[in-house]
């Protein structure tokens, strides 16, 4: 591997490295700290952060893979989180994301062909007395519906 | 003087729609050329008033809602600003028979207090337990918390004087104490409300129990999935350390105590405290065998105070009103009081702070009004995705850690998802085994195989094929599964499993009696 960092979003990488090689248990606020930069964590920033952490690529590797949070490649434009746990389940949910794969053009796990949605399950947004619930990237939808699911993919899709 | 109005700041208000309800009080106020003070408070959590606007009249606080910014301009038609009369008023907020039939000890400030309010916060009886216990001996404090008979809220209802005591009595260069925060369990958010709600309520209990034990370091550790939890947290532990209630000497007792938040990154096991610590460790979120306990080895190989934020968050008000005070709320060793969380398909979802010993029966009916579909109730699963399906049979049963037990049900973290008769069990015996395998850390073979296997076994028994044979094998595996894992998870995913069969069998294309044969 070459030291030298050229990509942009290795220098990223590198520049919020300090903060963190002696926080105790510093490589998960780490790469949150990617995550939240770049919208995911590139492989090729798993050596960088295996030396600065003195760790292993392996652990890093593992750790980044274990976690559903951590994503290693860049997901599309907004992220579709459909909420498939039981409290939401009593309310229609698994209808819901049917509806929602359907209004995105995409299944679950996989971001649409044209790079604008990327569809995730999530366990659980703590929202479950106003279930079922979806997160589209950081706003919070509570009592979805049909009507109010095509009214919001609607206005995502318009300002694209 | 201007009016003030309060809109909740709860994520759960916020996906109602509050924000826009925000906009709308303001615009519609200035062009009529008014000045109303709008204020942020937590919720309530009445959640299906949410978005629910209070007025403060003469007379308390006036509530309306739920809430559309649609409805704001009928509502300035109708004097809402003087607790007029509108379609959405439900009269003063106290009165409220939701709120008036509870018994509100850890969640009395919710709804009243602004959350990052140090005043509001102070106002209603915050710190006097920090205060009390910067006067005290440790011991005394570890000892008031044992009286109080506090049980950990988190799911497993330890005694927390017990863990306390024993990281007290351990000597070490450094202890720890940890919140866990990660309020996976679908059916539940009384955590989730706490952070975001009453923030300063955590941080006061966490001190007390850094105090008590002599630990000076402190961990929350909050889900991601909970982004508005975390942002709170934070700023509160930042105006709490500049405050002086955290930092080198808390509330002048000459005593350290410094309080961190780590964000988790969505995987359910990290729940159980042992993986947590290994995340927090910054490792793989792999659940540790036990022995050595955290108490004596646990976060850093240090004696670590681990609990949830429920049980934390309890602290204060033992500490403040004493143990009797506590013990007094709740039924046999199941003492003090449980915020339950209804939800799923209900009319009236929201949290009901009661002392143990209500029954399922009151809590979906009496508070809950029943389904939100309005056809009838088939199944309620209590204590997240781990706890059983009760059947109506059981419905009146007490609430009490040992009542649930003798039945093989659990109480938990108090979550209770209700599902009407359009449910089929059978999918969701599948989905709990489907989670579990999704879930699963992997560390031990019931958990990380016998979940997969346990799809496909209940794969099987819907397709009818060799059902009796199937049903017999996913009975095994389950025994398997409860007596050979190493956690929670994998111990008690046959929970839901097996009260599904047990009760519902038709779902799964079984007559009782093929359901029971083993």
């Amino acid at each position: 591997m070459n030291k030298s960092v050229e990509a942009p979003e290795l220098q990223t990488v590198s520049r919020l490295l300090p903060e963190f090689t002696e926080m105790p248990g510093g490589l998960l606020p780490l790469l949150h700290a990617v995550q939240d930069a770049l919208g995911f964590i590139p492989a090729s920033a798993v050596p960088l952060v295996a030396e600065a952490m003195n760790l292993s690529r392996a652990e890093v590797h593992g750790v980044i893979t274990y976690y559903h949070f951590f994503r290693s490649k860049a997901p599309g434009k907004h992220v579709v989180q459909v909420c498939r746990a039981e409290s939401c389940q009593a309310c229609g949910g698994e209808q819901l994301l049917s509806e929602m794969e359907q209004a995105l053009g995409c299944k679950l796990h996989e971001t649409s062909a044209d790079g604008l949605y990327s569809l995730e399950p999530v366990y659980c947004l703590g929202l479950c007395a106003s279930s079922p619930a979806v997160q589209i990237d950081d706003k919070l939808y509570a009592r979805m519906d049909s009507v109010q699911l095509k009214r919001v993919v609607a206005e995502l899709g318009s300002h694209a | 003087m201007s009016i003030t109005v309060f809109v909740p700041c709860d994520s759960a208000a916020l996906a109602a729609g509050a924000e826009a309800v925000v906009d709308a009080l303001h615009k519609e106020a200035s062009a009529r050329g008014l000045t109303i003070d709008v204020q942020r408070n937590s919720t309530r959590g009445m959640f299906w008033l949410e978005p629910l606007v209070e007025v403060v009249t003469a007379a308390g606080r006036t509530a309306y809602g739920p809430v559309n910014f649609q409805d704001v301009p009928s509502l300035f038609e109708a004097d809402f600003l003087h607790g007029g009369q509108h379609r959405l008023s439900l009269g003063l907020t106290d009165a409220l028979p939701y709120l008036s039939k509870q018994q509100r000890l850890t969640f009395a400030r919710m709804g009243i207090t602004r959350p990052l309010s140090l005043d509001d916060y102070a106002a209603h009886g915050g710190w006097a337990g920090l205060q009390k216990t910067a006067a005290m001996d440790s011991a005394d404090v570890v000892q008031t918390v044992l009286d109080s008979g506090l049980r950990g809220r988190g799911g497993a209802a330890f005694p927390a004087g017990i863990k306390w005591r024993t990281v007290r009595a351990t000597d070490a260069a450094q202890k720890y104490v940890v919140c866990n925060a990660d309020e996976g369990d679908s059916g539940t958010f009384s955590d989730r409300m706490t952070m975001e709600g009453d923030p300063y309520m955590l941080i006061e209990g966490m001190a007390i129990a850094g105090l008590a034990v002599g630990a000076t370091q402190g961990y929350v550790y909050i889900r991601s999935e909970y982004p508005h939890a975390i942002a709170t947290m934070t700023t509160a532990i930042q105006l709490a350390q500049a405050a002086g209630f955290l930092g080198d000497n808390v509330m002048g007792s000459g005593k350290a105590f410094h309080l961190h938040v780590r964000k988790a990154a969505g995987s359910y096991v990290c729940g159980e405290e042992t993986a947590m610590l290994e995340s927090l460790e910054g490792k793989r979120g792999i659940v540790r065998a036990k022995p050595p306990l955290p108490a004596l080895e646990g976060l850093f190989g240090q004696p670590t105070v681990i609990n949830n934020v429920i049980t934390l968050a309890s602290v204060p008000i033992i500490m403040a009103k004493g143990a009797a005070f506590y013990k007094d709320f709740g039924m046999g060793r199941s003492t003090g009081t449980l915020p339950f969380q209804i939800t799923g398909n209900i009319k009236h979802g929201g949290l009901v702070e009661r002392a143990f010993g209500l029954t399922l029966r009151e809590l979906i009916y009496d508070f809950g009004g029943g389904s939100r579909s309005g056809r009838p109730i088939k199944a309620v699963q209590v204590g997240g995705p781990l706890g059983a399906y009760v059947p109506p049979s059981q419905w009146d049963v007490p609430l009490d850690y040992e009542a649930y037990a003798a039945l093989g049900l659990v109480v938990g973290h108090g979550g209770i998802v209700v599902h009407d008769d359009t449910a089929n069990m059978a999918k969701l015996a599948r989905y709990a085994m489907e989670f579990c395998a999704i879930e699963s850390c992997g560390k031990c073979t019931p958990c990380r195989i016998g979940s997969t296997r346990g799809v496909e076994t209940i794969d099987r028994i819907a397709n009818a094929q060799d059902k009796e044979q199937q049903v017999h094998l996913l009975r095994d595996l389950c025994d398997t599964m409860v007596h050979g894992s190493l956690c929670a998870m994998g111990g008690m995913t046959p929970y839901p499993v097996l009260s599904a069969l047990n009760h519902y069998p038709a779902d799964f294309g079984l007559q009782t009696t093929e359901a029971t044969a083993s």
